[in-house]
Order: structure tokens, then C-alpha cells, then sequence
């Protein structure tokens, strides 16, 4: 697949219309199908929008920015053409009544949703395992995990299927599986991108972001989701601005917690690596301290289950989705419809949230957490007013085997231990591809910044590009 | 990787170290409006054990006289004007979803 400026500058001049970009993708799509990264393709409709936007051509009218330039949606967002089932039962049959604003923004631009993605049901998960409907398999290696939440959007990127794929970053659900199938995953400041219309987890560290395939198209593809909307009012004032150049000599920190012996050994090596390339590019590198972020999993899994039974109260067999049949009570009605709407992660994450938020649990477990929470982003409060960005691994390992961790849930969590603690702190951050593991599996490097400072970390992701 | 005891570094990941009982479980499912199988209440114990376990490492940590953080924007009182945002959703629609509905109203079993 060709670059969003190609697809778009090809249809402009006329070498190519945007319905056979469309059917370019969609023939690949299910060509690729063995991958399971997708749960439903959207093929009407995106003919449909092709064939006006080749009208709109042929009519001599200006075109949008992203005209006729097919992507995926991840299938917990609001949209039109397919189900939005969050892989979950419990929405098998939804058809969403509106489209997510970050739908609406890059359709108003042009953009044509060809398809949906796999996640892990309700998006809580690391490996795309926990999907109602069967896991992705990694692009590189078919025995691996995609990685997860956003997993189908990796890999459907990854396979070059289409240039660019939505996700949603509540832990790491962009980054890591961004990190484990070699492609740009983009997780941005908490509040930049409107999350109107997506399918909530953890309302305090939920975020909209993209996977791509190249820096330039992840940030036009930001650039146009990003700004403040009346719909979600925890977006924040617009304030992302494209920078084409990355600030010289930049001051870096390398967080010396992810750099442990604990974290897999070619992982470590690609990090260092990608540091010496910094450094080669006049940037400094330091080892800095977070101390939290050994603490960081155990507030995660405290707060965002927290968020989660809240969140998920909404599911209750009424309204929309999933009702179950043959009973006889309300109560019931409730209880049979969650047990067979949810998979047993979402019950789990539910469960927890019901246990820290219980009176007399609360103050011991909760507001300890949110306590602590604060202690996190002191310490990377502190770190920005030295250093312009902090870089991690994303992941501790390349991409596990398929099974491995789905019985315990815990070492499924560890694989989010890098992204996590961003996520607490609203902070951006970006997985770029940063080599391989001796197995090819690939091995991505976060880049993190500071609040807002989104533009300035992609624009330091673009000049290491390809270095 | 992801064998047990990986990732000492990380703190605490010591399995069984809290242990619920099955009243606990279903204490915590009817508060979840979930009702659950017998062998999911048994995997579900064991899990919700563990994870508690894992995240109780936390009570180590001194909070004294630390503020908690509920939202990372900083913003405050986001208000706007009190006009309906016509999102062209109809009632139709909207009804449409629910599995039973009868006079422009969502049907739903008995409560009493």
C-alpha cells in the first residue's frame, strides 16, 4: 500500500480513482484473511463514498486532504456500514445509530472506512485473545500474538492492507501491538482527540490515536482527528500543530526501570541501539529514574477496573445489544444478559472495579491508587523540566506465542507494563519500529513527551526515521 | 518469556497471595449484575484472588498528605449553551435497538 500523499496525489492527477483504491484494499483484505484482523468489512458503503469522491473528481471539485484513502476503524468505534460489536456478544448485532467524531472528521476529509478491526472484547486485553470472536495472529508470525487491545489495526497495517488504522490507548492498546507487528503506533495527549462515539473503557486514561505505517501519514491522520469537541468535554483547546523539523540537540532520558534485566534481552539491545542513533543525530541521552513505574501496573489495575464497572454499567439488556431470553425477572434479565454479553476479562475487570469501589474498600485500595497516581506524575513532572523526551521499550518482550499467558491474567498485564504508566499521566507517546528480534519478530521503542508536546515528538520520530 | 517469576523486579507478583472466598465472588457478581456459572465462579475466584494479591503491593507505599488525581486535563466546569446538538438521530432508530419496544416505549419484564 502506497502512502496517504501518493493515494491522494494519484487520484488528484487522475493516475487512479478512489474506488480502485478501494477495492485494492478490500481484495487484500480478504486475501489476508487468515489473520483474523478483521471482524467485518464495510464494502458497500466504502464503494459507495468512492464512487462519489470519483463524482466529486470528475465534477472538478476541490478534494479533501485524505480523499479516496482507505483505513480500518477498530471495532469499538461508533460507525456506519458494518456493526460496531466491541468483539464483544454483547454488541453482535449493534448497528450505531451516529458515527464517533473521529469518524466524522476523517470521512469530512475524505477517508473511506473499508473495514473493522479485531480487538480484545470491551478492548481489555494485551493480546487480542480475550475477542468474542478468536484472536488476530501476529503479521510476522502466525504462532505469535497480535498484541493487543488494538491488535486487528496492527496487523491489518502491518499486512500493508491499508496506510493507516484506528485504535484506542487506554493502557497500551495502540503501542504495544503497534510495537509487536512493526508499524507506528500513536497514543496522544489525554483530551486531544475526541472520544465522542467510541465505546468507553477507563474514562480517565482512554485515548484515540492511529497506526501507521509511516510518520508522515500517522501525523496527518492526528492532525485531522485532534481538537476540541463540544461532544466530549474533556477534549482540550486545540493545540496540535504539525512541526516539520524536530528541535536539535535534544536533552532525552532514557528511564534506567525498563531498561532492567527483567525486560528481554533483544529488546534492551534495539533500545540501546535506537539511543546511539539519538545520540549520532546530536541529541543527548541520559539514564533517568522513574521509581514509579514499579509501582504503576498495581494502580492501573486498581483504577481502570474501577472505571471499567462504571463504564460497563451501561450494558444491561434494555436498551441496545445483547438481551438474554427465557427469563422471567428483571434481575435476572440483568444477570443472564452481562454473563453471556461479557467474556471473562470483562467480568473479571468488572468485578475488581465493584471490590476497590465497595465501601470499606475504597479509601484502602481506590484513593490510595489515585494517591499514588500523583506521585507517578510528579516524577515525570520533574524529569520534563530537563529533558524535551523520556523513551522506554514499548513492550518488555517481542510478541508472545499464541496461549501462552491466557491463563493467568497477570502475566498478561505485564505486557503493558511500559505503557501504563503514560497512560496514568495523560502523557503522548509514540511506538516507532526499531529493528527485530533474532526470530524476526519485531521490536518497537517509545518515545515519550510531555503534555501537548505531541508535534515535537513526532516531528523527533520522523528524523529517526529509517536511520 | 512471561515465565513465572520473570519480572522480580517489577514487585510482588507472588501468585496466591490473597485469597477471597466464593461468597466474596458472589457477593462482588451481584453487585456486577452478573450471574455466573459455577466453574466461572471457580476460575473467577482464583483470578480476582491473585489480582488483589498483585495489586495490594501498593499498600507499601506512604500517600500521607498526597492529593489524589481523578483527571489529568485540568480543565474545570467545561460549560456550553444550552441548545440541543441535533445529531439526526431519530426516535425511531434509537428504539429500534432495544430488543423489544411497544408504543414509542423499551419493553422490559416484570419488575415487581
Amino acid at each position: 500500500m502506497s502512502s496517504i500523499q501518493t493515494i491522494v496525489n494519484r487520484i488528484n492527477q487522475g493516475e487512479t480513482t478512489a474506488r480502485h483504491e478501494v477495492e485494492v484494499a478490500i481484495e487484500k483484505a480478504n486475501a489476508n484473511s487468515d489473520y483474523h484482523a478483521l471482524l467485518s468489512l464495510t464494502e458497500k458503503r466504502a464503494l459507495e463514498r468512492a464512487d462519489d469522491i470519483d463524482a466529486r473528481k470528475a465534477a472538478g471539485e476541490q478534494l479533501g486532504e485524505l480523499a479516496g484513502v482507505p483505513f480500518v476503524a477498530k471495532d469499538n468505534f461508533l460507525a456506519f456500514g458494518a456493526p460496531t460489536t466491541a468483539a464483544s456478544k454483547m454488541l453482535e448485532h449493534f448497528d450505531a445509530p451516529l458515527q464517533a467524531t473521529a469518524i466524522e472528521k476523517l470521512e469530512a476529509a475524505g477517508a473511506i472506512c473499508i473495514g473493522k478491526a479485531n480487538l480484545d472484547s470491551f478492548a481489555h486485553g494485551g493480546s487480542t485473545e480475550n475477542s468474542a470472536y478468536g484472536p488476530t495472529k501476529n503479521a510476522h508470525d502466525t504462532t505469535k500474538v497480535a498484541g493487543g487491545s488494538s491488535g486487528g489495526s496492527a496487523v491489518i497495517t502491518a499486512l500493508d492492507v491499508v496506510p493507516f488504522a484506528l485504535g484506542t490507548d487506554t493502557g497500551g492498546s495502540i503501542r504495544q501491538p503497534a510495537s509487536f507487528n512493526g508499524v507506528i503506533g500513536v497514543k496522544p495527549t489525554y483530551g486531544m482527540v475526541s472520544r465522542y462515539g467510541v465505546v468507553a473503557m477507563a474514562s480517565s486514561t482512554d485515548t484515540i490515536g492511529c497506526l501507521a505505517g509511516s510518520i508522515d501519514d500517522a501525523e496527518l491522520v492526528m492532525k485531522i482527528m485532534s481538537g476540541c469537541d463540544v461532544k466530549d468535554m474533556t477534549t482540550l483547546p486545540d493545540f496540535f500543530v504539525p512541526e516539520k523539523t524536530a528541535k536539535p540537540s535534544q536533552k532525552i532520558g532514557l528511564i534506567k526501570e525498563s531498561m532492567s534485566e527483567d525486560v528481554d534481552i533483544q529488546v534492551r539491545a534495539r533500545v540501546s541501539e535506537y539511543v546511539d542513533k539519538l545520540r549520532a543525530n546530536g541529541h543527548t541521552v541520559e539514564e533517568v529514574s522513574v521509581p514509579m513505574t514499579n509501582h504503576a501496573l498495581a494502580m492501573y489495575y486498581i483504577i481502570v477496573p474501577a472505571e471499567v464497572s462504571s463504564n460497563l454499567g451501561r450494558y444491561d439488556g434494555i436498551r441496545y445489544g445483547l438481551r438474554a431470553e427465557g427469563v422471567q425477572t428483571l434481575a435476572e434479565l440483568y444477570g443472564k444478559t452481562r454473563d453471556q454479553g461479557f467474556v471473562t476479562e470483562n467480568k473479571r475487570r468488572i468485578m475488581i472495579g465493584s471490590y476497590v469501589l465497595s465501601s470499606g474498600f475504597f479509601d484502602a485500595y481506590y484513593l490510595h491508587a489515585q494517591k499514588a497516581r500523583t506521585i507517578l506524575i510528579n516524577e515525570y513532572r520533574k524529569l520534563f523540566e530537563t529533558y524535551d523526551v523520556l523513551i522506554t521499550p514499548t513492550a518488555p518482550t517481542p510478541a508472545f506465542n499464541l496461549g501462552e499467558n491466557t491463563s493467568d491474567p497477570i502475566l498478561m498485564y505485564l505486557a503493558d507494563i511500559m505503557t501504563v504508566p503514560v497512560s496514568l499521566a495523560g502523557l503522548p507517546a509514540i511506538s516507532v519500529p526499531a529493528g527485530a528480534s533474532e526470530q524476526g519478530l519485531p521490536i518497537g521503542v517509545q518515545l515519550i513527551g510531555n503534555h501537548k508536546s505531541d508535534a515535537a515528538l513526532l516531528a523527533l520520530a520522523r528524523e529517526m526515521e529509517n536511520r | 518469556m512471561c515465565q513465572e517469576g520473570v519480572f522480580s523486579l517489577f514487585i510482588g507478583y507472588n501468585k496466591d497471595m490473597t485469597q477471597i472466598s466464593r461468597d466474596d465472588v458472589l457477593h462482588l457478581a451481584q453487585l456486577s449484575s452478573l450471574q455466573l456459572s459455577d466453574t466461572e465462579i471457580d476460575d473467577l475466584q482464583k483470578d480476582i484472588g491473585n489480582i488483589l494479591g498483585y495489586v495490594h503491593q501498593l499498600s507499601e507505599l506512604d500517600t500521607s498528605g498526597v492529593e489524589p488525581t481523578y483527571q489529568v486535563t485540568d480543565l474545570e466546569n467545561v460549560w456550553r449553551d444550552d441548545v440541543v446538538i441535533d445529531d439526526k438521530v431519530t426516535r425511531e432508530q434509537l428504539l429500534s435497538l432495544s430488543t423489544e419496544s411497544l408504543n414509542h416505549q423499551v419493553k422490559v419484564p416484570k419488575v415487581l
